[in-house]
């Protein structure tokens, strides 16, 4: 306190110091530059609603709201339509979750609560590596691994057991929905992993202690105390991983099949609204189709938005419920 | 506050009961190679409040943290000595009936993000009572002086709750399984005078059901409350006995020191 009273100037007179003197002592400095950097955040998101906006026009003003219904993907009749992206790229995603989740929040309690501190050491550092690996890398491991093993083994087995559903019909090319939520599953895993492990950490000691002092075994003070007690950290880490499923390009690519149809089966193959942006925009050859495909784009930073403010509404219904 | 006039000042009545309900010989803990306790006998008889007290480090809560084994949850320490409860070892007994047995309540209010009834119902539930137990709830938080403040309110979250009713809420958690000892690590010191005053209160109310071993760095809530104290210094006990002599005529220098406040 003392030496900013030194910096800043003699105010003997109580006039209000000026601009430039707050300047010189720096927090101004300071609060200017920092409030630049942050409003760079801003700046980016509107130009991003301002750049899909302004490329789509043609395409918003043929198709309108229709778009987000049509089934169409006709180049000839110069006709499109979101929907089966949409279907492909909220399918896919709910896959991974349905996999990653149970998987992610599992290992996350092990490295947490059970490991012995070595083990989990190790394996969380290999986690963070994970987390790293760029989308194309696993793509090519899906290529490689996950798709013969869906053709050879998984599929069939599938429709042998459970193919009186109309989820498990089609041939079994390896390629498809299943495949494409699986290599999501395995890149949102590092992700859930992480996040969850850190909230189970930071649960206070005494709520575990809380539990474990009633004659609570261990796995009860874990999975009754101190799981619920992570549950928003948790929650958070199923976002963050549904974040990146949901916009997902590389990896999806190389495995969903790329056909803009919807079906019932998770044997056959699909497209997602960022598959198809990245395969076809180098070939938009008409106004129409390359406008249709920023119309896409907009569509899926929309379902972005209403995800994510679907998940910041259950977090705070929680939230409340837990706190007041 | 005139409540707290009808704390007798403890120590005159039962003080030497012939039988002991929970005792410790010649315990020693480490945590690595740092010895935290050493060569801890103490006996406390049953339906007593015995309070342990001494400066901050001195082991007194380390010495309470295995009286139900729950020391054992920090990695790399080690037990020497035995623990009788009833008279016998509770090394030997399955740990979730030890603590079962011998309740706890922490230092710093810790209620699950529950509503207030499924916290009191969690230790029954676990121990494997099922259906609707608004009996046991109801006795729990009367036992813990916090019924009447939230019998209309009992599927709000705990959370709601003042830091003191928090804490009567952990006590009458604790309470719910009927613990024959009840062990309280420093529990007012999160807590206002007035919380505190309730929270002793319910102490001396808890004996007819319990033994309560309660850790305070509070001295004059030892003396309000305790029938026997216990002295710790640098992970000894010092001296044990009545609480009147204790801090009336102790018998070690050391205690002395502490008591008249020239250092801790």
């Amino acid at each position: 306190m003392s030496s900013s009273a030194a910096v800043s100037p003699p105010s003997a007179t109580g006039a209000k110091p000026t601009f430039f003197s707050r300047l010189k002592g720096g927090d101004q400095v300071a609060y200017l530059i920092t409030l630049l950097f942050a409003s760079i955040v801003l700046l980016i998101a509107v130009l991003i609603v301002y750049v899909l906006w302004q490329e789509s026009s043609l395409a918003r003003h043929k198709f309108g709201f229709g778009f987000f219904t049509s089934q169409a993907w006709d180049h000839n009749e110069e006709n499109y339509g979101a929907l089966p992206f949409i279907y492909g790229t909220l399918l896919t995603s709910f896959l991974a979750l349905l996999f990653a989740v149970p998987l992610g929040v599992g290992a996350a309690i092990f490295l947490a609560e059970l490991a012995p501190p070595k083990i989990s050491n190790a394996l969380t550092f290999m986690v963070e590596l994970l987390a790293a690996v760029p989308s194309v890398i696993y793509g090519l491991l899906a290529i490689f691994t996950l798709v013969p093993l869906m053709r050879d083994y998984v599929e069939p087995a599938l429709k042998s057991t459970l193919g009186f559903t109309p989820l498990f019909t089609g041939p079994a090319y390896g390629v498809g929905y299943l495949a494409a939520g699986a290599v999501l599953a395995i890149m949102t895993f590092p992700f859930i992993i992480s996040v969850s492990r850190e909230a189970l950490l930071d649960v206070p000691r005494e709520q575990r202690e809380a539990a474990l002092a009633l004659g609570a075994t261990r796995w009860e003070a874990t999975w009754q105390a101190v799981v619920p007690f992570a549950k928003l950290g948790i929650m958070g880490s199923i976002f963050l991983g549904l974040a990146r499923a949901l916009g997902e390009t590389m990896a999806v690519t190389m495995v969903i099949g790329n056909v803009p149809k919807i079906s019932a089966s998770l044997l056959s193959s699909g497209y997602t609204i960022a598959s198809v942006i990245a395969n076809e925009f180098a070939e938009a050859s008409s106004d129409i189709f390359r406008e249709s495909l920023i119309f896409l784009a907009l569509v899926l930073f929309l379902l972005t938005i209403v995800i994510n403010g679907a998940a910041r509404l259950l977090i705070i219904a929680t939230t409340r419920k837990g706190s007041s | 506050m005139a409540s707290m006039r009808t704390f007798s000042p403890a120590g005159t009545q039962q003080a030497s009961a012939a039988t002991t309900k929970i005792e410790s010989r010649n315990l020693n803990f480490y945590y690595g190679t740092y010895k935290a306790l050493s060569d801890v006998s103490l006996a406390v008889a049953p339906n007593s409040v015995t309070a342990l007290i001494g400066p901050s480090g001195c082991g007194k809560s380390t010495f309470l943290r295995t009286l139900n084994r729950i020391s054992e949850t920090i990695k790399n320490t080690r037990v020497e000595g035995e623990v009788l409860l009833d008279g016998a070892s509770i090394m030997d007994s399955d740990v979730t009936a030890l603590r079962r047995r011998v309740g706890m309540v922490f230092q710093r209010p810790n209620p699950f993000p529950k509503s207030i009834y499924d916290n009191i119902a969690y230790g029954p539930r676990i121990n494997g009572m099922k259906g609707k137990m608004d009996d046991l709830v109801e006795t729990a938080l009367r036992r813990g002086a916090l019924w009447e403040e939230v019998k209309d309110k009992l599927n709000k979250s705990a959370y709601a709750l003042s830091g003191g009713q928090q804490q009567r809420l952990c006590i009458a958690r604790a309470m719910a399984v009927e613990p024959e000892v009840i062990l309280m690590d420093e529990p007012c010191s999160a807590l206002d005078p007035i919380a505190t005053a309730k929270i002793e209160e319910l102490i001396f109310n808890i004996k007819n059901q319990t033994t309560v071993v309660i850790v305070t760095h509070n001295m004059q809530q030892a003396a309000r409350i305790a029938d026997k104290t216990g002295f710790f210094l640098m992970g000894k006990m010092i001296e044990f006995g009545p609480t009147d002599l204790i801090f009336k005529n102790p018998s070690k220098k050391e205690t002395e020191d502490y008591i008249t406040g020239r250092f801790g």
